[in-house]
């Protein structure tokens, strides 16, 4: 069973902060850390392996700048088998369209029987790339997993919504995108951390590797439909309107004006 | 001359970071208040790989360099001297002479268990009347066939009675002093070997610390390390190694220290603004981070020489004498910055001034650094 696991090199947006004036991140200084829905992707992908020990593989696909390369050799440190680095000057500025189209070959490329990707990103936070690259593989897929299993030829995944869980199965090859809650990650070895720069290598794909698995016309800046329009922080709600010392009648119907002056009932 | 970490290292330092903050840190208070050794890390950290860094991977180790693994201790000294300290007893102070001195038999026996921490170790030089002076041990060990007879006391001695593999200095020969010295390897299920009561430490209270006490204990004389009056040099060079570890974790310390006083003085309000605008505030922690970052560099100096084969026993104790008295410093002053609340036990920064001390005593005190780099001088 070869596993992928597309990860996401972002920002650690716990000590982000906006610029301003700009409204846009201030990238400068911030670590960047492999995106966590992602990071229990590959936990995820590891304990399948371990638990199949069938001679099953996980292979870490990222697409970004060169600088990605740390992400890749934390994620062979944890004990991932391959990595591949899909980065080019032409890949830049991709939407998550352009992105998914991208690393969709990529992983065409490289072979697969399960795809795992993080949910969404703490950097976009768009959820889009993980089920546009099911879509672009033309696979069935199943977002918001906890839980995943291999059973024979099927693979059973645990899926939560906010309210409930669905129980699902899916045929092999197939697509995840993996919550947190799906696993938490292991730590890297030391031994690991060595074997990441000696034994194992990043292998780098480039547009020239990629350029007869997609339309070139749909990746990169040019490629890409959606431009941010805005960005903005969001703003604290205000404190609300405070009623005091109303009778229980009187509150109900302050309520029910309000909700309809709001159009809400 | 390039002072930037490899990538390798840069790795490490994450994972050792993210081990110190999620898992030791956590614990270290709690430790400290019950004076409770903390069996569950020593397992996560075996789990890991932290306790057989610098060691080679066909012995079970990581196959790491020194750096990698001061790094380690600096790292743990940070957040957690206790478990920094039970790290170097087994690291070095068991493991090293075992894999230096030993032989290939003993090498396959001791240290695939050592090195994946399924078991732990530990060293023995002091004794009560034999601190510095080793000469004057008086822990006897005499031949009789294939085994040797043990008798006498070892005191002060780290991990004692949670380590399962000692390595032991013993005098089989009074007449030759130094020379007279021999080492052992002693399991800890030795017939006649036995613990002595815990001791109640001012600092690093979770490490395990006891007596040795050998009455006619068995030794097969197969556990000898190196040979017969050997031990004064085996126990010299294992210690010039441990000098770069624990000045490690001493600068760890003080590491530590100036961390959580940096982010102090941002909160804490005196006069109507944050002490950190104080001139005193930041002259302070100006100097302290001076001293802490001149302490690094003849740390990782020390280590980068013995992992290109140089001499480096002049710069050990160098490194050890230095982050030693730095983190004693460092503690203090850091201390006085956090005025009565630094006093409390409820803040991390009281304990580690207590831990600081030790690191200017064990594994040789300042003044016996002192004398080494004298000797290294040849100023006689």
């Amino acid at each position: 069973m070869k596993i992928v696991v597309c990860v996401k090199q972002v920002p650690d947006t716990t000590e982000v902060k906006l610029d301003p004036k700009t409204n846009t991140l201030i990238r400068d200084g911030v670590p960047s850390i492999i995106n966590p829905d992602d990071k229990a992707g590959i936990e995820a992908a590891l304990e399948l392996k371990e638990k199949l020990n069938d001679g099953s593989t996980v292979t870490i696909v990222s697409m970004g700048p060169p600088q990605a390369d740390v992400a890749l050799r934390e994620a062979l440190a944890m004990g991932a088998d391959e990595a591949y680095l899909l980065s080019d000057r032409k890949f830049g500025g991709s939407d998550t369209y352009a992105t998914s189209t991208i690393v969709a070959a990529g992983v065409k490329k490289i072979g697969f029987d399960i795809v795992i990707t993080g949910r969404q990103a703490i950097d976009g936070d768009t959820a889009q790339v993980g089920p546009q690259i099911a879509e672009h593989l033309g696979v069935p897929q199943v977002s918001y997993a906890e839980d995943i299993n291999v059973e024979g030829n099927k693979v059973i995944v645990k899926r939560k919504y906010e309210d409930r869980e669905h129980i699902l199965e899916l045929p092999i090859p197939c697509l995840i995108t993996a919550l947190s809650e799906l696993a938490t990650p292991r730590y890297m070895s030391v031994k690991g951390v060595m074997d990441a720069y000696r034994a194992k290598e990043v292998k780098v794909l480039t547009f020239e590797d990629l350029k007869d698995m997609f339309n070139p016309d749909y990746i990169g800046l040019k490629g890409s439909p959606t431009n941010v329009f805005k960005s903005f922080p969001k703003q604290a709600k205000g404190k609300g309107e405070f009623y005091p010392d109303l009778s229980a009648d009187e509150a109900v119907n302050t309520i029910v004006t309000k909700l309809e002056e709001k159009h809400i009932i | 001359m390039d002072f930037a970490l490899s990538k390798e290292h840069e790795l490490l330092q994450k994972l050792y970071r993210e081990f110190a903050e999620n898992e030791v840190k956590p614990l270290a208070q709690e430790i400290d208040e019950e004076e409770r050794f903390p069996r569950e890390t020593v397992e996560k950290l075996a789990k890991y790989g932290l306790l057989g860094i610098a060691y080679p991977v066909e012995y079970g180790g990581q196959g790491a360099d020194y750096l990698a693994y001061i790094m380690c201790c600096e790292e743990m000294g940070k957040v957690c001297a206790t478990t920094a300290t039970i790290i170097g007893a087994h690291s070095t102070l068991c493991v090293y002479p075992i894999f230096t001195f030993g032989t290939e038999e003993q090498k396959q026996k001791y240290l695939p268990d050592l090195l994946s921490g399924r078991k732990l170790g530990a060293f023995a030089l002091t004794e009560p009347g034999a601190g510095s002076d080793s000469s004057m041990q008086q822990t006897k060990a005499v031949k009789e066939g294939d085994h040797y007879i043990l008798n006498g006391t070892k005191c002060f001695i780290t991990n004692a009675g949670e380590a399962d593999v000692y390595v032991v200095s013993t005098m089989t020969d009074k007449s030759k002093g130094n020379h007279g010295i021999t080492t052992f390897i002693i399991d800890k299920d030795t017939p006649g070997f036995s613990f002595g009561k815990h001791e109640k430490k001012m600092g690093i209270r979770g490490s395990a610390t006891a007596d040795l006490i050998f009455e006619n204990a068995i030794v097969p004389a197969e556990n000898v390390i190196g040979t017969e009056g050997q031990g004064f040099k085996i126990m010299m060079k294992t210690l010039d190694a441990g000098r770069i570890s624990m000045g490690a974790l001493a600068l760890g310390i003080g590491e530590g220290a100036f961390d959580i006083t940096v982010k102090y003085v941002k909160e804490r309000k005196q006069f109507g603004k944050h002490i950190a605008a104080f001139q005193n505030t930041k002259f302070e922690l100006a100097d302290i981070k001076t001293k802490l970052d001149a302490a690094q560099l003849i740390c990782y100096k020390a280590a980068c020489e013995k992992d290109a084969g140089r001499p480096y026993g002049l710069y050990a104790a160098e490194c050890k004498y230095l982050c030693a008295a730095t983190a004693s410093d460092v503690t203090r002053r850091c201390l006085q910055l956090f005025g009565g609340y630094g006093y409390m036990r409820e803040y991390d920064i009281e304990r580690m001034m207590r831990d600081a001390k030790i690191t200017e005593i064990y594994e040789g005190t300042s003044e016996v650094q002192k004398i080494v780099m004298s000797n290294h001088l040849n100023i006689r």
